[in-house]
Formats: C-alpha cells, structure tokens, sequence
C-alpha cells in the first residue's frame, strides 16, 4: 500500500525551428554537400558556423567555405549509443577541425572501434542519402587515408567559388524531441489513487489547519505540512463555477459544447475539475448540486476518470453564500 | 530565437545610447523551456543576448515572468551590484505549440481542461456573478485593446475597426469567454536597459517594485480577486507614496490575457473597490484619453509572446512616462503601472515607473 | 555595505527516490529540519527563491507544486531561476543587500532519476546543429577530458586520484577499471541522484541572532562562458576564473567544487589559483550523488558548514551550470564580517 504509483510520461513534439541568415544558409550548403564556416571578429572560421560573435557579440556574416574532411582533436567511443544519435552501432565521438576551419565541431565518426580513431586522425564527411538542408545531412564521418589538403577547400560535389551560398536559404528546420520520464505520484496521492480504483473518494485532512484536500497533497499549502488523517468523501457536491467549452481540441473525449467546473464535494474544503452532463449547458447553474455518474467498475483504474461525469441531483441550488468562499 | 532577442537588444542599445562594454549583466527571462524545447536556452544565447564573460541570470516565474525579469534586474542596480543592466524576455512559440506544451497528459490526472481559456473561464464567471456586471463588459476590453493594438507598430493583432458588436459576434470558446476576447500566439522579444544614471534623453525612473505568490490551489483560496495580488498592490503602493492609485497614476499596462481580467485586475490593484472595476471599463475610463487608461499598447489581447509579455508592460510603462510612445502614447503620463502575473492568478510583479525622480517632485 | 551570511543548511541526495517528481516530498524535511534548528517559522522568511528545471520533471510549470512546501498563505515574496539553486541564493543575496528583507530561504530540488538524463542534458546544447545529435552528456565531458590528457594538463591516473581521495578507493586499482567513455571511467562520474538542498540566508545582526558562527559572505559573483563548443578552450573555464577574481578568493582553507566529473575539479583548481594546502571537496563533492540543480547550491551550504561549525575560518564554494562548466559560480565566506573583497 505504501509505494507510491509510477507511470511512463513521454514528451514528444516536432519542433519547427526557424533560420536566420547564417545557418540559413549554412543547412542549405549542406543541401548540397558543402559546408560553410564563418569568419568571427578575430579572423577564425567557426564550424558549424555561429551567428554571434563570443568576443565582440556583433552579428556574423562573412560565410567561409570549408573542406568536407579534417582531423580529429578529441574523441570518447559511444559503446551503447542511445536513441536519436547518427549510429546505431558503436561509434566515436569526435571534436573534428575540418580544413579551413579554427574551431572543432562535434560529429559521431563510424569507425569500427576505438583502436581506430586517434587524435589526429584524418576524417571526412559521409553525406545522407539524400540531403535536405538539415545537420543530419552529414550522416557522420569515417576515417580517410587521403592526404591532407590544407587549403583551398574544395568540395567534390560542387564548385563554391565564393563564400555566398547560391541556393535559397533555408528557413525552417524540424527537429523532433522525444523524452521518456517516469512520473511518480505523492505517497498521499497514491493512496488515493487507490482509493479510486476501488470506487471510494479518499480526501485527507490537514493536521493544522484541519481543511480536507482531494486529492491529498504532500504538503497542505497553505501550512506546508502533509496532509493525515484519511477522509472518505461521498460522491455529491456542489458545482461552484464552470464554464462551458465551446472550442475542439486534440484528444477531446466530447464533442462540445459540454460543461467543465468545479466540483466542491460535501465535506470537502477544495474543489476539483470534472465534467457536468446529462443537462443541457444552458440550464447548468452555479451552485447546483450534482452526483457523480461511475464508469462500469471493469473500466476502473487509478485515476479519477473513473467518474464519467457529474450529473444534476435535481435538488435546489446550494445558496450562494454556502460556497463563495470557493471561487 | 537569437535573432528575435537581438533585434530587441539592438533597439533597447540605441535608444540608450549605449554599447555592449556598458552593460555589466544581463538577465534573461522566459517561460516553459518546453515551448521551445531547448533547456534552458540562455545558455546556448550567450553570445547573441551579449552574454558571455558577464554575469546571466535566468528567471522563470511562469507567467509573470517578463515582470520578474525587470524586477531582478532593478534590484542587480539597486543592491548596488551593478550600474547597467540589461534584461531580456523573450517566447517564441511558433517552435511548438503552447497548448502542446501545457497539456502534455500527466500521468494519473484527470484532462478536463482545454488549454489556458478552460482554466481561467469559470473564474471570469465567479468574478461577474460577484460583480454583477453586465456581459457586455469584456466586449468593451477586447474591442478597446485591439484598437489600441493598431496604433501600435510592434503589436501582434492589429485590428482597428473591431467593435464591440464584432467581438460580441465573435465564436464563444469557452463561455463565457469569447474568441475574439482571447490573446494570440505570439513570438516576440522584450529588452529594457536598467541603469544608475541617467543615460541619453528621458528616462524612467523606478519608484516602487513589488513581488508576491502564492499557491495555485488551497481551501479558500480566492481565485478572483488573489490575495498574493492585492498584497503586491499594496506594498507597491506603500513604497512609491501612492495612497490614491486612481488618482496619481496616469496609466496601466496590465497583463489581460482574456478580457475580462481588465476589470478584475482593476479591482485587485485596488484602482476601484471590489466590484466596481466593470464600472470603470464600461464609462470608457480604460480608454486612451480616459481617467485611467489601461494598456494604451494594445496589450496582451494584442500580442503575446508569453515570457515577454510582463517584460512589456514593464516596458510600455517607461515608454509612456518617457513620451515615446509614439501613437499609443498618453498626454501627460508622468506615472505609470507595469503588472504581469502568472501561473494559475498566483505570482505577481509590478512595477511603478515616473517621469520624476523619486523623491522628487511628483 | 550589508552584511549577509549563510546560518543554516539542510541537504539530501539519494540514488533513487520512489518519491513524486514534484519536489515537495523532498523539500518538506528539508524546511522543518531549518526551522527547528534556527527556532523560526516560515513567516520569519522575508524572500524565497529556488532554482530547479522543467526538463528533470518532464513537465512545465514543475517548480510551481513545490511552493505548496512552503505554505504560502499568506502570500510571500518568491522567485525561481531555471537553474542550480546557487543562482537563486545569487538572487537572494541581491535582495538582501537591498535592505528589504533580512532572512531568505532558497532552495533547490529535482528527480534526477526521472527522465534519461544523459539525454536530456543534450537540450543544454545548439538547437540547430549541435542538440539534433543527442550527444550525450558523459560523452561530452569524455571528449573535454581528453583534450587535457592531449594537451598535458592532466593524466587518467590525477584524474583517479580525485575520485580516490572522494571514495577513499586505491587510485590504481580504480585505473584497473573498464571505460565508460574513454577515458572516462565510472569513477570518474558523479552518478546522477535525486536531491534537494535549503539554505537560509541571514543579514547583519540578523544573522548572529540566528547563528553563533555565520558563514558570513564576503564576496559571491557568476559568469558565463560562449556557448560554442568549438571556439571554447574546453579544458579552461575562464568564466570561473575572472568570478573567482570578482568575489575574491585569498587564504581560503577549503573549496567545495561542483565538479560532476574528476577532470573538472582539475580544470577549476588551475582557474581558481588554489594553493596545494588548500583542501577540496574534503566530504566527496558531487562525485558520490550529483543531485542535479540542487548540487551547486549544496556546496555553498558544505562550505558555509565548514565555518557555522568552527572547522575553518575562510572558504570557498563554487557551482556550476549548463554543459562543461560554461556557467560558473563562485562563493567566498569568512568566519568574519570584515573580510570583504570586492563583491561583483
């Protein structure tokens, strides 16, 4: 009965990142399997390039081609790699100083095993598929045993005569996060989520200031001290404000408009969001008191989603001074 | 994101007159990382907001945010820690998706709510059965501010013929909250340089800030008229010599993300008795050229780039006190409210900004 | 100018709590345990503040339950940073020097164990080349380790003996250990943990009603470094050097080092100038729990610990924040008032 419950929670989201100018035109570069440094306010060519300066903050603007290869300047071998990283299969890590570049930038190097890769170590691009306009368009690098080639860059694709890419810049790019957590819920919590899943409304009283919570809270807030003694709390109460929800949304489990608000349950100190049906939204009314309808107990679990809804009793309205000290 | 803090910065720079060497920290601001999902993005901003070999605090008060961002950074200048700083808030919500963000399913909870309108509209209803004001009242704000919005030349929503009657028509999302009296999604960005001394052309001088939270939810807690706001109002007050708001203030830049919260935050900041802030909104005293016009720049009815929003206010107010604001600018102002809030109407920041010198003559 | 000490101090860390996510179940003992040894109640508190990040809880808006620890009725004054707590005692000590209150109370808290932190901490990074390759956090600092092993600055086996000194383990029989990420080892690490720290914060006389020996602080001051991994000389932190120059930091007797990894605490002890006599992290540091966000902030309160209990006279604290030191922190504090350096 003690261990709190546990549950998966994942982020998920697609974010839409928009481009300025410079790694606008840098992911467009590497479109077309280039890549494009810039020059910072002390001469050095910063790859991937970066859009403020770290000495002066002024805005960078001067794109400065580099080569698709270069040498290794620190790497840590990936024996697992995780989720969401170039390979699937044991990998370096590397800081590579790409030729023409000053400054390392960090990629994963497929080369089999650690005895492979060194400082020093000469590497080069293995270019995606196909390309996009995104950074995983370098799909990673692999060690070369081409001779170093310090300047001119050049690139084997395409001639890049100046430092201007002639591609459009690109402006959006997506780049998906997905994170797995595990919630846990409060030891008070849990026990009343337990409390659900066997049909009962479990509230706990606050040692202090004896105001009864649903849920319970690790700390009443208004004393800061866990919530005690347990409070079995019938499934009636007043509906004290509400509003009713007009506007579709994803996940929506009703089609609108129907009635969400505040639930104050007899004997409780503090309302809870629900839902009230089986009246039409215009006739629903502050402070009418409502029942809570169960969903069929083989669909109970630890979750106050067991109340479908809340619906009209039919008896008369709470008076309004009975529960304004609730809004 | 870096652009849209910058192209802030540089402004706020200029209109100072100053150069990066003059300012000795920056404080950056915003809300939920998961809006843009990059944790704790003023690490990887360093060097564009101007960062880097200087001291960056970031705040995160929800909400109120861009107003605890200026009071941080106030109090940097005022402690005596420093002579410039300078405070950034910024949200660019166009990386995700705010209503995303803020109804991820968490485990064990109930999803009853529909975003931020599902939360606030059954408070609106308890605040006009309270008040008894009539329906007509958030009409009056949302249509009032978004004329506002169209003299503003950074505003969001720019929509200078609406009216009453067309907010009234608008589509009712959650009742009693219309679409037309809720705020955009915004991106923006917000700078301010806080300084010491008086650097070129006007300034506006920080009389008084206050601070003030309490929890989302406890047993009484009243949800329209939050105690952790009245407080903050009254200590601001208190600090700045205010002892008739109404009177002494020449103009309010009050964060009212729905409309109705302009008549309930009239009330909270004590500007009218409880009850009576509808009163006010509907004799058109909110109104540029009224006793007290509120949110002459449009507002957050008009834009809101959430973590800049307090920031802004902050910011309309200096700008109102300075006489640079333009075509949404007040006659006269010498005084002026900036306000922000967050979270569920649960932490609260202000700020009073003047034309004088405090202790000087007001 | 005022004078501000630290007067208490209340710490956890855990490898794994079953508790909840959000913080108050850590914090709760926290607070009761300060009030009780300083015989206060929350309403002695004149400013909260805490530092803590949504991407630990996997939520946002996560410092927001915690303040249900505090019992905020009636409303107090607050803030957060979305950062190691020791940032929020920055804030406070800022407020304090304001006059306007004379007691703060900052915390910091977090469920390390919650998420895949390793992966979460890529989030730190460039969101547009750098993040979209989930580089991992033990593999980052693996490559900021070998660029000082390259460069000369540090060999593996200096690198074990910061983690034998914490773990009171043979320097060579933990080089005897595989790889976790070449040339890291595991005791090279500091094991993610799920933690909290309080610290209260006292002024002027305030501070000696509270406390027989304030850790009073003589200088605090933080900077931070350019995110670009690239054009950073990873195996120097400067930004700790020149917030170490600002608070002042002569003839300290102990330094409490947030150094989440051994090589760390080599890189900081090089840009804080610390003599050879002067002992380091004595207790471990974070190399036996790293509870994140918390941690910064518990070295100010283990060094302040060092002078409330007589063990030394003068003391150093640092914390760190963000992706291979990039954001430092540094804390001086005396056993007197007077020793104050410049404090920017």
């Amino acid at each position: 009965m003690t261990t709190p419950l546990e549950a998966p929670l994942e982020l998920s989201f697609d974010y839409t990142r928009s481009l300025g100018p410079v790694l606008g035109r840098f992911m467009a570069g590497l479109a077309e399997r280039r890549i494009t440094g810039v020059r910072g306010s002390d001469g050095r060519v910063h790859v991937p390039p970066i859009e403020y300066d770290p000495v002066t903050y002024a805005p960078l603007s001067e794109l400065a081609p580099v080569a698709d290869e270069g040498a290794v300047v620190s790497w840590t071998w990936q024996a697992t790699p995780l989720e969401g990283q170039p390979l699937d299969r044991p990998f370096a890590w590397a800081l590579i100083r790409l030729d023409g570049a000053d400054t390392p930038m960090l990629h994963a190097v497929d080369c089999g095993a650690p005895e492979a890769i060194g400082a020093g170590t000469r590497v080069r691009v293995r270019w995606a598929q196909q390309p996009v306009g995104h950074i995983k368009d370098i799909a990673c690098f692999e060690p070369t045993s081409a001779p170093a080639s310090p300047t001119p860059p050049a690139s084997a694709a395409t001639p890049s005569p100046t430092a201007a890419s002639p591609a459009e810049p690109v402006e959006i790019m997506t780049t998906p996060i997905r994170l797995r957590y595990t919630h846990s819920a409060s030891p008070e919590e849990s026990r009343y989520l337990r409390g659900l899943a066997e049909g009962r409304l479990l509230g706990q009283r606050c040692p202090e200031c004896d105001q009864v919570y649903i849920p319970p809270r690790g700390a009443c807030p208004v004393d800061g001290l866990p919530t005690t003694d347990e409070v079995d709390l019938p499934d009636r109460g007043i509906l004290t404000t509400f509003c009713v929800v007009n506007v579709p949304f994803p996940g929506q489990r009703i089609k609108p408009p129907y009635v969400t608000g505040y639930i104050l349950l007899d004997g409780a100190d503090i309302g809870f969001l629900h839902q009230v049906l089986e009246c039409a939204p215009e006739e629903v009314r502050m402070g009418m008191w409502v029942e809570a309808v169960w969903k069929p107990r083989e669909e109970w679990g630890h979750t106050l989603r067991n109340i479908d809804h809340f619906r009209p009793t039919g008896e008369p309205d709470a008076p309004y001074e009975t529960y304004q000290r609730h809004l | 994101m870096a652009g849209l803090c910058r192209e802030a910065i540089d402004r706020a720079l200029a209109d100072a007159g100053l150069d990066w060497p003059d300012i000795d920290a920056v404080v950056l601001g915003k809300a939920p990382d998961l809006f843009e999902g990059v944790m704790m993005p003023e690490l990887m901003l360093a060097d564009a907001i101007g960062a880097t070999g200087k001291p960056l605090l970031r705040v995160h008060t929800a909400g109120s945010v861009g107003g605890s961002t200026g009071i941080v950074a106030a109090s940097l200048v005022q402690a005596g820690v420093h002579d410039r700083v300078l405070a950034v808030a910024f949200e660019k919500q166009s990386e995700s998706n705010a209503m995303w963000a803020l109804s991820i399913p968490i485990p064990f909870q109930m999803p009853v709510g529909a975003g931020a309108g599902g939360y606030f509209a059954p408070h609106v209803r308890s605040y006009i059965r309270r008040s008894r004001a009539p329906a007509h009242i958030g009409a009056i704000v949302a249509a009032k501010d978004r004329r506002n919005g169209a003299r503003n030349p950074y505003a969001h929503l720019k929509q200078a013929d609406i009216t009453v009657e067309k907010v009234q028509a608008s589509r009712m999302l959650w009742d009693p909250i219309r679409y037309d009296e809720t705020c955009p999604s915004s991106d923006g960005a917000c700078a301010v340089v806080i300084s010491a001394a008086p650097t070129s052309g006007p300034a506006a001088w920080i009389h008084a800030t206050a601070m003030r939270t309490e929890p989302t939810t406890f047993a009484g807690r009243d949800q329209v008229n939050a105690r952790a706001g009245a407080e903050a109002a009254q200590a601001l007050w208190r600090d700045a010599g205010i002892t008739d708001p109404l009177h002494q203030v020449d103009v309010a830049e009050i964060y009212v993300p729905f409309s109705w919260f302009e008549p309930m935050w009239l009330e909270n900041l004590g500007f009218t008795p409880a009850g009576d802030g509808w009163r006010l909104t509907e004799a058109g005293e909110t109104d540029i050229g009224g006793r007290l016009p509120v949110n002459p720049s449009g507002g957050v009815l008009s834009s809101n780039p959430i973590g800049a929003s307090g920031l802004l206010r902050f910011a309309e107010a200096a700008l109102q006190v300075r006489g640079r604001a333009g075509d949404h600018q007040v006659d006269g102002a010498r005084t002026a409210l900036g306000h922000a809030y967050g979270g569920g109407s649960q932490f609260f920041s202000l700020w009073l900004v003047g034309a004088d010198k405090p202790g000087g003559a007001a | 100018m005022t004078e501000i000490a630290v007067v208490g101090f209340a710490h956890s860390v855990e490898p794994k709590t079953s508790g909840a996510t959000n913080g108050v179940e850590l914090l709760v003992p926290l607070f009761q345990r300060l009030y009780a040894d300083l015989g206060i109640t929350k309403g002695d508190i004149g400013f909260w503040c805490s530092g803590s990040s949504d991407y630990l809880a996997g939520r946002a808006f996560s410092f927001i339950s915690a303040i249900d620890a505090i019992g905020a009725c009636p409303p107090i004054m607050e803030s957060h940073v979305e950062a190691d707590a020791a940032w929020a005692l920055y804030e406070a000590w800022v407020k304090l020097r304001m006059g306007e209150v004379d007691t703060a109370l900052v915390y910091g808290f977090g469920k390390s164990t919650a998420g895949e932190l390793r992966r979460v901490l890529a989030m730190q990074l460039d969101p547009y080349t750098t993040a979209p390759l989930w580089p991992d956090a033990t593999a980052l600092a693996a490559l900021q380790a070998r660029l000082g092993i390259e460069a000369g600055l540090w060999t593996e086996k200096e690198m074990a003996e910061v983690a034998a000194r914490s773990t009171r383990a043979e320097a060579a029989a933990l080089l005897e250990a595989s790889y976790v990420a070449d040339p890291l080892r595991e005791h090279d690490c500091a094991p993610y943990a799920d933690g909290a720290t309080a610290v209260v914060l006292a002024a002027g006389d305030r501070a000696r009603e509270l406390c027989d020996r304030p850790a009073w602080i003589t200088g605090i001051a933080h900077r931070i470094d350019s995110p670009s991994l690239g054009a950073r000389d990873l195996t120097r932190a400067p930004s700790a050097r020149t917030a170490a120059e600002a608070a002042g930091t002569d003839s300290v007797e102990v330094a409490e080092l947030h150094t989440p990894y051994t090589h760390q605490e080599l890189v900081l002890r090089r840009e804080l100038d610390l003599a050879d006599g002067v002992r380091v992290n004595p207790a471990g540091g974070v190399l036996g729990g790293h509870a994140m966000f918390a941690a910064g902030l518990a070295r100010i309160g283990e060094a302040a610990r060092h002078i409330m209990s007589g063990a030394a006279d003068r003391v150093l604290a640092h914390a760190t924040n963000g992706p291979l030191l990039q954001q430092n922190l540094v804390c001086a504090m005396s056993a007197s008032p007077s020793r104050s350096g410049p404090a920017r």
